[in-house]
């Protein structure tokens, strides 16, 4: 047993990541107030530490992008924010996750609580086989809102708000599974609106489209982020230079030792301006990530 | 490439499908399946010819709903089966009554609350079992656990057909579930929902169209069992529609009571029986659909 946990130690050891992992490089206080703060987060799956260590701070009204190659972390990180990884049952939270000075994962929070607050938008798009009026009203009726006017005008408005009212107004009574790709998640949008949340999470939430419906929902997260604030996984790197603030770039440490077994986790390098990250990146992993030499 | 061109024939491209054994083993697979199909269709079509053709002529509006069965050796226009298909409809019923939500809530325990814990995996594993038991030990078991203290009744076949239905209706519903993507529940936890409010409001309403046809499918298994009717409801020729006491009669053991008579009366009543029993099934199948298709008319 103990000696198990040596071991454990020693690739811990080994993964800790030089300086730039320790202290990221958060952006300055320039923006709003802070809305999420995590401190030495490591994610678990099981025995798999699928992420390791991550502290960063994301700040109000302001839209912050995840990037990196795949197995990184970023979507778990994010499905952090909103509790969604309490729905797999194998996986661990370790370190302080805060929201608005509260601790997400302090044993007196409703995770129910915490998403009706922050809301997310899936990789694909996945409107209820329900028509297209009852995807949209379904959040404010299970928080309890009931009136048939009260809800036509919510329907209405999260629907202008995420473009799609002109597209739907006559067939609201239709199926919401029978619009386009671009479409549907233009609805998973204005379904998660619908319940005004403080914060939308949204997971590579273009990764099914063409890049007009792609432009549209960019275009739409501008329109709203006056109101929200957005977090966005995105393994498209154009887009997170389009459309973020801040960027913030996981990639993945291996034991490189040789026998070494699934010892590989997700780390933060940098995280900054979105300008900065891109332009004038600090970790040299960053800048081969984003000149395209690597991942 | 230049191979492959040269090789075509000068007219043009050749978009035949490629010869050769390939396409042999096409037209053989095709021919088998038309042969199965074909031979499938012989005892179905057998069946269904042989009840119309002799059971149509002993349905009338009397046969139906006349309250006595007369004795055997009356030819079939006295008397009719009033007391079998009102036993049928109401065992039959109330059987579903306690299996199809007990059995649906079965299944929606082992597919959203159970998880891997022990309870859900005993009780998955159960209903596997219970499938597979031959019906007549389900009569029995009740025979000695209910008939033996409380008399034979309509309420004890109704508690052997549940015992009947309950695997099959589980087992139906836990498919449907798991069939649903997770996407869907993850969409309705996004918004705050709570659990119970995800099963309620996304799950099953995903799930409901397949949940009513595995519950009907099971009802109409459940009509025409025989074996556990005899050992619960006994027989009566008379009306009784007081499903809690007294002996009782449904369709099926009433076909099975007349076919073995040599009396060309019983045979009658028997074959006429057993097109009601069909009827009733077929009815119940078609509103399966109907139900189902109203159910899941925005899931395309």
């Amino acid at each position: 047993m103990e000696q198990q946990e040596q071991q454990e130690q020693k690739v811990t050891a080994k993964l800790q990541v030089p300086e730039t992992t320790a202290t990221p490089a958060v952006a300055p206080a320039t923006a709003g107030s802070e809305v999420f703060e995590t401190k030495n987060v490591s994610i678990y799956y099981g025995s798999f530490r699928a992420v390791t260590d991550v502290s960063l701070a994301i700040y109000e009204n302001q839209i912050t992008a995840f990037i990196g190659p795949s197995g990184c972390g970023k979507t778990t990180v994010l499905r952090t924010l909103n509790r969604m990884n309490d729905l797999i049952p194998s996986a661990r939270v370790e370190g302080d996750v805060h929201y608005r000075g509260a601790s997400l994962y302090s044993k007196s929070v409703s995770p129910t609580a915490v998403r009706r607050r922050i809301g997310m938008v899936f990789q694909k798009p996945n409107p209820f086989p329900k028509s297209i009026y009852e995807n949209v009203a379904y959040g404010p009726r299970i928080n309890g809102i009931r009136g048939k006017s009260r809800l036509d005008e919510i329907v209405e408005r999260s629907l202008r708000q995420a473009a799609l009212w002109d597209e739907v107004k006559d067939r609201m009574g239709k199926s919401g599974l029978g619009l386009s790709g671009g479409q549907a998640q233009r609805l998973c949008i204005a379904r998660t609106l619908a319940v005004e949340p403080d914060v939308v999470l949204m997971d590579e939430p273009c990764s099914a489209l063409d890049p007009i419906a792609t432009g549209r929902i960019e275009d739409l997260m501008q329109e709203i982020k006056s109101r929200y604030t957005i977090v966005i996984v995105t393994h498209n790197m154009q887009q997170a230079t389009r459309v973020s603030d801040r960027t913030a770039f996981f990639s993945v440490l291996r034991d490189e030792r040789p026998g070494a077994s699934d010892t590989r986790t997700g780390v933060l390098v940098e995280y900054g301006a979105t300008q900065q990250i891109f332009e004038d990146p600090h970790d040299s992993r960053t800048q081969a990530y984003v000149t395209g030499r690597m991942g | 490439m230049m191979a492959v061109a040269s090789e075509q024939p000068a007219s043009g491209v050749d978009l035949r499908e490629p010869g050769g054994w390939r396409r042999t083993k096409n037209q053989i697979a095709t021919v088998g399946m038309w042969i199965a199909f074909a031979v499938m269709l012989v005892p179905l079509g057998f069946v269904l010819v042989t009840v119309i053709a002799k059971g149509a002529s002993a349905i009338s509006w009397q046969f139906l709903t006349n309250s006595t069965i007369p004795v055997n050796v009356l030819p079939v226009t006295y008397g009719g089966v009033g007391p079998a298909v009102i036993g049928t409809l109401e065992i039959t019923g109330f059987a579903a009554l306690i299996a199809i939500p007990l059995g649906v809530l079965g299944g929606v325990y082992i597919n959203e609350y159970g998880g891997n814990h022990v309870l859900a995996r005993v009780i998955n594993f159960m209903a596997d079992v219970m499938t597979g038991v031959p019906s007549i030990i389900m009569g029995l078991f009740i025979f000695t656990i209910w008939v033996l203290h409380f008399g034979y009744s309509g309420l004890a076949g109704s508690f052997a057909l549940a015992c009947l239905m309950l695997p099959i209706v589980i087992r139906s519903t836990y498919e449907m579930l798991r069939l649903v993507p997770d996407s869907l529940r993850e969409a309705s936890y996004a918004l705050g929902a709570t659990k119970a409010r995800v099963t309620v409001t996304v799950v099953l309403p995903a799930a409901i169209g397949g949940i009513v046809s595995g519950a009907l499918l099971a009802v109409a298994r459940a009509a025409g069992e025989t074996a556990p009717l005899i050992f619960t409801i006994f027989v009566t020729q008379t009306l009784n529609s007081n499903l809690f006491s007294g002996a009782n009669t449904a369709l099926s053991t009433l076909i099975f009571q007349n076919a073995t008579q040599p009396y060309t009366g019983a045979q009658d009543r028997a074959w006429g029986s057993a097109l009601t029993l069909i009827a009733i099934a077929f009815i119940l199948m078609i509103a399966a659909r109907l139900v189902t298709a109203r159910f899941s008319r925005y899931s395309q």
